[in-house]
């Protein structure tokens, strides 16, 4: 039983050695590198999760963006759309309108022809009428008076008519 | 800061950090049980009960044809009584349980493998002694010889007889003084852990170079947590993120080389090693432990020490001598506590066995069977157990050296 609690010198010794040797090796070769890449890894991977999370903020920034711009460009769509039709109608309407006037303006000059047109033959017409009953005139005196009764007749007449002032 | 201290201790000693750990060995267990139990037990118990008719006979046998044999040289009572040795206290033949484990789990100068001392197998190593005066002597364990327990050799360069006895060690024959520095059993096997270990860490290492800011895979990928384990769980959160990489090599060494020797420990057949259940190597540990504390102590360590604070003077004569003793004696009870509860976890499992040889000789062969079948399931229960308790005790050993160190090294708070 004593062999189990005490230190024998040779184990002590020996111990010692290649613990302290264990402990220096391990320390250079192991320890130093292994805690190095873990803590550069963790670190790496905090900026990485740091990383993601601003990209993630620029991401959702940058779609809030693009709604906006696309609202934008909506609303600007439409108004165009609005402007450009109610260009159009007017352009429609101010045509009609136009046409409108020049038809009447039209329809007024041909009034005014057909009335000078009309006033002309009636002129004409008259004028026809007055030749064409001189000329019925002329034909019945002639006819009326062809003997010199007759002549002295009607001269009598209109002696008698025409009253002598 | 110290209430912080300890709070942190107990909050890491609670279960969470094993907790993982535990469902492992539970889910390990279910399993083992569901698939292999009844296969394992039968061949086990069978094994057990063979093997404890062999040894049994065997050492029987041996024993009685010592006696017979020194009986016919001599034929005197004092033959006798040297032909026998402290391998049977007991009655002639009889199976003495101490016996079969003080060797088992004590240091030795071979590794032995199998069988008894005439026919087994066992690996010699070698026997260094230096002989004030005289030099040093080399030679091979497998040099010593004799018929009985006390076996001699005579050192091939300073020509002194050396007496092997189980119950005294080594002494020389002419009483002269020697120093022992044979490589040990244990020696041996912490120089192998040792080994193992800078290959393992280097590779690992390496492989950190190798692939930088890669995922671990392989052997990082098993080593990985428990470095990390000894980093995030022990040293950061008791000494401080700042403190802790002065210490870290430190109890990243101890943590390992525990782990490492407690499993190599529970591996059969190779000749048993109980590197951390020997007194010599935890000592060195632990004054490794006290050495690193003391070296590190500061003006407020010192302090506290000699002059605690806000105790009344007349009060300090009482605490500071138990102060002063307890800086000595956290080392000590770091040592014993290592050593014994490695030793311990061999012990009884050695007794499970034993058991099997004491029924199969008192009881007769039906009890042996039964007894065999019984020891297993309790030996197979135990290796669990052993499993946990060489992480466990590799962590507590750990924590109490990291405790120290933060104690040694915290500032001033008052």
């Amino acid at each position: 039983m004593g062999t189990l609690l005490t230190p024998a010198f040779g184990t002590v010794f020996w111990a010692t050695l290649s613990f302290l040797l264990a402990l220096f090796i391990l320390r250079k070769l192991a320890w130093g590198p292994i805690l190095k890449a873990l803590q550069d890894r963790e670190e790496s991977i905090q900026e990485a999760l740091r990383s993601a999370d601003k990209a993630r903020e620029e991401m959702a920034s940058l779609n809030s963006d693009n709604d906006r711009l696309l609202q934008e460009a909506r609303s600007t769509r439409d108004a165009m759309l609005k402007e450009s039709r109610e260009m159009a109608s007017k352009v429609v309407s101010d045509a009609k309108a136009k046409a409108k006037e020049e038809a009447s303006k039209e329809v007024e000059l041909a009034r005014e022809a057909i009335q000078i047109e009309r006033k002309a033959a009636i002129a004409e017409l008259k004028a026809e009428v007055a030749k064409l009953s001189i000329d019925i005139a002329e034909r019945l005196l002639c006819e009326e008076l062809k003997d010199s009764d007759k002549q002295k007749a009607l001269v009598d007449k209109l002696i008698d008519e025409s009253t002598l002032n | 800061m110290k209430e912080k201290l300890y709070s942190s201790i107990f909050y890491t000693l609670n279960i969470r950090t094993f907790a993982s750990f535990f469902e492992q060995i539970h889910s390990m267990i279910t399993e083992f049980a569901k698939r292999f139990a009844i296969t394992a037990l039968i061949i086990l118990g069978g094994v057990s009960f063979v093997v404890a008719q062999t040894e049994g006979h065997g050492e029987v046998d041996d024993h009685t044809h010592d006696a017979h044999g020194t009986h016919d040289a001599h034929s005197t009572h004092d033959a006798h009584d040297e032909g026998h040795n402290s391998l049977d206290d007991g009655e002639h033949g009889d199976f003495v349980a101490k016996d079969f484990i003080i060797p088992h789990i004590a240091d030795a100068n071979e590794i032995h493998f199998f069988g008894d001392h005439h026919n087994g197998f066992s690996l010699p190593l070698p026997m260094i002694f230096y002989v004030e005066g005289k030099g040093l002597d080399l030679f091979m364990s497998s040099e010593f010889h004799g018929s009985h327990a006390t076996v001699t050799a005579t050192g091939p360069n300073t020509g002194t007889v050396y007496i092997k006895h189980p119950d005294t060690g080594i002494t020389s024959e002419g009483g002269e003084s020697f120093y022992d520095i044979s490589i040990t059993k244990s020696v041996f096997g912490m120089m192998f852990i040792m080994t193992l270990l800078v290959i393992m860490l280097r590779s690992m290492a390496r492989s950190y170079s190798k692939h930088p800011g890669k995922a671990p895979k392989g052997l990082t990928n098993v080593l990985e947590p428990l470095v990390l384990f000894v980093r995030n769980d022990i040293a950061v959160p008791i000494i401080g993120k700042h403190k802790a990489g002065k210490f870290l090599p430190f109890l990243l060494t101890t943590f390992f080389f525990i782990v490492a020797s407690n499993l190599l420990g529970l591996i059969p057949f190779i000749g048993g090693f109980n590197i951390t259940g020997t007194i010599g190597v935890t000592v060195v540990l632990a004054f490794a432990v006290f050495f690193i504390s003391t070296v590190n102590g500061n003006k407020n360590y010192w302090g506290h020490l000699f002059w605690p604070p806000g105790v009344p003077n007349l009060v300090k004569l009482l605490v500071v001598p138990i102060e002063v003793f307890g800086m000595f004696l956290k080392p000590t009870v770091l040592m014993i506590r290592l050593t014994a509860n490695m030793t311990a976890g061999h012990i009884i499992i050695l007794s499970f066995v034993s058991l099997v040889f004491i029924f199969n000789q008192n009881y007769g062969e039906i009890a042996g069977y039964g007894m065999g079948v019984f020891s297993t399931l309790f030996m197979i229960f135990m290796y669990f157990l052993e499993l946990l308790v060489a992480f466990l005790q590799a962590y507590v050993f750990t924590l109490l050296a990291a405790i120290y160190f933060a104690d040694a090294t915290q500032e001033a708070h008052h």
